[in-house]
């Protein structure tokens, strides 16, 4: 009796400091973004006396000219258009990866696996960028992001057709589907599942993405949402709700995200780190 | 018809050739060229062969290499920390607790929070007089501290920022590696005789250690790479001593030197190579099959 009791209080005690420390920070940020600037300058964990996220949202947008409202479109672009082309690369490299195997593959996969650990280099990357004219461009940052997910989109989607049995192309190539036509009618299809969890995460990670924007996209007009909220912190040192209200924003399409496709993104996260 | 042609056309290195030139072109390239221009003054458009001197400054100058120390104290701290929390709360959340379910998205929720937005969260709660944090340990009478402003405390400060921000990734990869763990192991423990510690101990921490080993290597190399926390909380001050390499590698590039910052990313490639591939050697020895 005694030792259920113990166990149970210990238990109770865990679960409260779990959430204490996990949701005491979130719901600051949320009770931050409903206050007035003073009200905000105290810095207190209190919920917002008379709460105005109408009018704090209104003016996080209208802040700067609408930085904002360009900054997600930016973002927005940045993040399909990265992720379209790394699916359609990292998916047929993951076709033939897992599906033949000679000398240059080996090769191949190691500089995969070195993609994963080492940083990029960023100057010499930015010297790339300008020798090809595509530095400041968004173009240019949409090929970077795909060259630093690919390593991570590739693995998935080798381990991924270790699953999808060979008896399947043979009986494709017997029909003289082969080539181009088998990849793009029945393997591709198949990959779905990998294809879902890549675009979940791989739109999380680029849309948080922080440090490439800031040095392969500088200057206001390009900003992405990250950026933005840089250049509120030196604006707004004193708006603290302002600040945080950007804050609440800017969490709101990854938690959207998280909602629907939880399942994809545990999955995807705890294959990456399996397989690799 | 031939199955080999077939076979060859089916699976031809056509495939690779886009993701080859991406990944060549934007990520290999720069990789490569790294090595000269870290030897040079560089300044985009001209270089100048300097040979090691970039390097020998980067172990001379203290505000440099205290990146260096800096850097690995980091990346242990942030790594020893997310395993060990990790697994105990994985632990936790596996057993027969009732909001197991909702504990685990809240502890993963911080990772869907972009790392800048957490950072200046956390700036503003470690204040050291008006913050949150502060406050709270008032009215249970200590006296909080300088978490960002004081020399010795600040790098941990940030540390812990990490750690509560991406725990929530090594909970789930640990689940999974608990989940994995068939039953009959541990009704065989209890039949013997078995308690709690044995069951940790000699069961759920060696059949686990292949989700252990992800952990440990993901959460070494991310702390070695990182730089945007310790950008918004710090800057690398007070002075420098919360700098990491990858923030020198920042305050370079803002300064026009560009030869220097590319020294620092060598720098950075060689100790993420010198400590990740002996680590992850280590590891996969000490992994015990089922």
């Amino acid at each position: 009796m005694i030792r259920t009791l113990r166990r149970f209080s210990l238990e109770l005690l865990t679960v409260l400091l779990t959430i204490v420390v996990f949701i005491g920070p979130l719901l600051f940020i949320l009770f931050m973004a409903g206050k007035t600037t003073p009200e905000a300058g105290d810095m207190t964990l209190s919920l917002p006396k008379n709460p105005q996220y109408g009018e704090n949202i209104l003016a996080v947008f209208q802040a700067s000219n609408f930085l904002l409202v360009r900054a997600f479109i930016n973002s927005l672009m940045l993040t399909v258009f990265s992720i379209a082309v790394l699916i359609v690369v990292s998916a047929m490299a993951g076709f033939v990866l897992e599906r033949r195997s000679s000398r240059l593959l080996s090769i191949t996969n190691s500089l995969i696996l070195i993609g994963l650990m080492i940083p990029p280099s960023v100057m010499t990357t930015i010297w790339v960028l300008q020798g090809i004219g595509l530095y400041k461009t968004l173009f240019g940052l949409i090929m970077i992001e795909v060259a630093l997910g690919f390593p991570f989109a590739v693995l998935l989607y080798r381990a991924f057709m270790v699953t999808v049995p060979r008896e399947l192309d043979e009986a494709a190539m017997m029909e003289g589907c082969s080539g181009w036509s088998l990849y793009r009618k029945i393997i591709f299809p198949l990959l779905k599942s990998v294809s879902a969890t890549v675009i979940v995460l791989s739109s999380i990670n680029i849309f948080n993405d922080f440090v490439n924007p800031l040095y392969f996209l500088p200057g206001a007009q390009n900003a992405t949402v990250q950026l933005t909220l840089f250049n509120f912190m030196t604006r707004y040192s004193t708006q603290w709700n302002l600040l945080f209200t950007n804050v609440l924003l800017l969490t709101v399409p990854p938690l959207i995200l998280f909602l629907f496709f939880n399942k994809q993104i545990v999955a995807g996260m705890v294959a990456g780190a399996v397989k690799s | 018809m031939n199955v080999n042609v077939s076979y060859a056309k089916s699976y031809s290195y056509w495939f690779l050739l886009p993701a080859a030139l991406i990944y060549g072109l934007f990520f290999l390239v720069p990789t490569l060229a790294s090595f000269y221009f870290s030897l040079t003054r560089w300044t985009l458009t001209e270089s100048y062969f300097t040979g090691l001197d970039n390097f020998i400054m980067f172990f001379s100058e203290s505000s440099l290499n205290i990146g260096l120390v800096n850097t690995v104290i980091y990346a242990v701290l942030t790594a020893g920390l997310k395993v060990v929390v990790g697994f105990l709360l994985a632990v936790m959340l596996t057993s027969e607790l009732r909001t197991k379910h909702l504990l685990r998205s809240i502890i993963f929720f911080p990772t869907l929070i972009s790392t800048i937005a957490v950072g200046i969260t956390f700036s503003n709660l470690f204040h050291p007089t008006m913050g949150a944090i502060n406050n709270l340990l008032l009215q249970v009478g200590i006296e909080g501290p300088d978490w960002l402003g004081d020399v010795k405390l600040a790098l941990l400060s940030v540390a812990l920022v990490d750690v509560w921000k991406g725990v929530g990734i090594a909970l789930v990869i640990f689940i999974a590696g608990i989940l994995a763990i068939p039953q009959h192991y541990y009704e065989a423990l209890a039949i013997d005789g078995g308690n709690a510690w044995h069951k940790f101990s000699n069961l759920t921490v060696p059949l686990a250690r292949p989700a252990l080993n992800s952990v440990i290597l993901l959460a070494f190399i991310g702390g070695l790479r990182s730089f945007d926390l310790v950008w918004t909380m710090t800057g690398g001050g007070p002075g420098f001593t919360t700098d990491l390499v990858a923030s020198i590698i920042y305050k370079q590039y803002q300064g026009g030197f560009y030869g220097l910052a590319t020294a620092g990313n060598v720098i950075l490639v060689i100790l993420v190579s010198a400590l990740a591939f002996p680590l992850f050697r280590f590891l996969s020895k000490a992994e015990v099959d089922l």
